[in-house]
């Protein structure tokens, strides 16, 4: 068995250039928590791994003018150990934290919970919700993708051939804004979404909704915004006839399949029920944050 | 294709060794270096057993290259024994008996040593989700939770 051709960029350009020129099968490494397994299982058998470990700025987060970048192959931990991220982005922590154990959570990285695409990524329904973009590095230079551009079918995402994410930017928050994010699994932790809500609000000065982004995990070949469960909110007190609309608005955008760890009914009675439940939670956390 | 020469510390010592990519830290530390405190368990980030730091953060070893690990510092279970005494986590397992067949317990005791450094006073919760990473199949957790809890308020006092 001949060996793996290792390298360490130091930027993203060079990264993408290893990639994008790679003749055999060529890999990015970040927290290495899906690949490694998926190497030691004889799934992947890469030429070329290309660690992005040391490139600055996908190992970072930074704030400008109320707009966060995180860099897409920083830890979970590291993110969940940020005071500020925390404080502005707590539906997005509710998700993060809940990616695996506090070891897998020391490697494993948002960038690569979106880009490996797995349907039931908990972090995605909640970024998507957030109006998270992923910046891309790739031959022909950077684009902006919105997160819920990226995935597009079980493990496949829409980057090409040679592009990377870099990072994750998230939008200045207004005053009045709360997000939740909720699943749904068999028991607490460690385990794998059989549903996932995410929703993000924005309140007026009258504790009327003005804003608001719902996203869905586990419920279709990939994870969905939701329009038509956020407008079952916007110009509403999120009050229980709101809620009652966008939890039918939720069940209703569902196209989930059976599998051993829910069947389609339950994951569409399901996907409701936890809508209501993450708006009421994003709600009282709009109120606190004003 | 050569291999690659890394250059680490481990438990404080500078080592050097000879890895092929595919090998994980885990494999490097037992079978390269002959540190077998560390264990193998599934070898795919469910069980801990394997649970080491890098540069100060919980991990698996089974989920890191030892390519890696160049450059860092990393911490096993051999360098938790203080001087010739054991340091007060293992004094509480032995003392609550927590532990029976012996092949999660490096990889609690690194990682509940983990969670007293960045919570030094953890409720019995937080002791449970930090060290949900940990599958034990002998002792229902009950007693490592109560050795845990036991060596924290010890070293609290101390």
């Amino acid at each position: 068995m001949s060996d793996i051709r290792f390298e360490t960029p130091a930027t993203a350009e060079a990264a993408v250039a290893l990639l994008a020129g790679a003749t055999g099968t060529a890999k990015l490494l970040a927290g290495g928590t899906d690949l490694l397994i998926q190497m030691r299982g004889g799934m992947v058998e890469p030429a070329l791994l290309v660690s992005v470990k040391n490139i600055a700025e996908m190992n970072m987060i930074a704030t400008h003018a109320g707009e966060f970048r995180i860099g897409a192959s920083m830890s979970c931990m590291a993110l969940i150990e940020n005071a500020d991220f925390v404080a502005a982005w707590p539906g997005v922590i509710d998700a993060v934290k809940l990616i695996g154990s506090v070891q897998v959570k020391g490697r494993a990285s948002v960038g690569g919970n979106v880009c490996n695409a797995s349907p039931a990524a908990d972090s995605v329904p909640a970024l998507i919700a957030a109006g998270a973009r992923a910046v891309i590095a790739g031959p022909d230079g950077r684009r902006e993708l919105a997160v819920e551009q990226l995935g597009i079918g079980p493990g496949r995402n829409a980057l090409a051939r040679g592009e990377i994410v870099t990072s994750f930017i998230l939008p200045r928050r207004p005053a009045r804004s709360g997000d939740a994010y909720l699943r749904f699994t068999p028991r607490t932790e460690m385990d794998i979404a059989v549903v996932g809500v995410g929703v993000n609000i924005t309140l007026d000065e009258r504790g009327v909704c003005c804003a608001a982004r719902v996203g869905l995990g586990a419920v279709a070949e990939r994870a969905l915004l939701v329009p038509e469960a956020a407008a079952a909110l916007v110009g509403t007190a999120v009050d229980d006839a709101a809620l009652a609309r966008l939890a039918g608005a939720a069940s209703a955008a569902c196209r989930p399949i059976d599998d051993k760890r829910g069947t389609k009914a339950f994951r569409i009675k399901v996907a409701g029920v936890l809508a209501r439940r993450a708006a009421e939670i994003a709600k009282q956390r709009a109120l606190e944050a004003s | 294709m050569a291999k690659h020469h890394v250059t680490t510390t481990i438990n404080g010592n500078p080592v050097e060794y000879l890895c092929e990519t595919r090998q994980t830290l885990l494999e490097v530390l037992r079978d390269e270096l002959d540190m077998t405190g560390t264990k193998e368990g599934c070898g795919t980030g469910d069980c801990g057993a394997c649970s080491v730091t890098l540069d100060g953060r919980l991990v698996c070893s089974c989920l890191v290259l030892g390519v890696e690990a160049a450059g860092k510092a990393v911490g096993t279970i051999e360098g938790m024994a203080e001087g010739g005494g054991l340091h007060v986590l293992q004094r509480k397992f032995l003392e609550h008996a927590a532990l029976q067949c012996g092949i999660c317990t490096p990889g609690f005791l690194v990682a509940a040593r983990s969670l007293l450094e960045a919570n030094p006073d953890p409720s019995e919760e937080e002791v449970r989700y930090w060290l949900a990473g940990n599958l034990c199949r002998c002792t229902g957790y009950q007693k490592i939770i109560e050795a845990v809890l036991d060596a924290a308020r010890e070293m609290r006092e101390a």
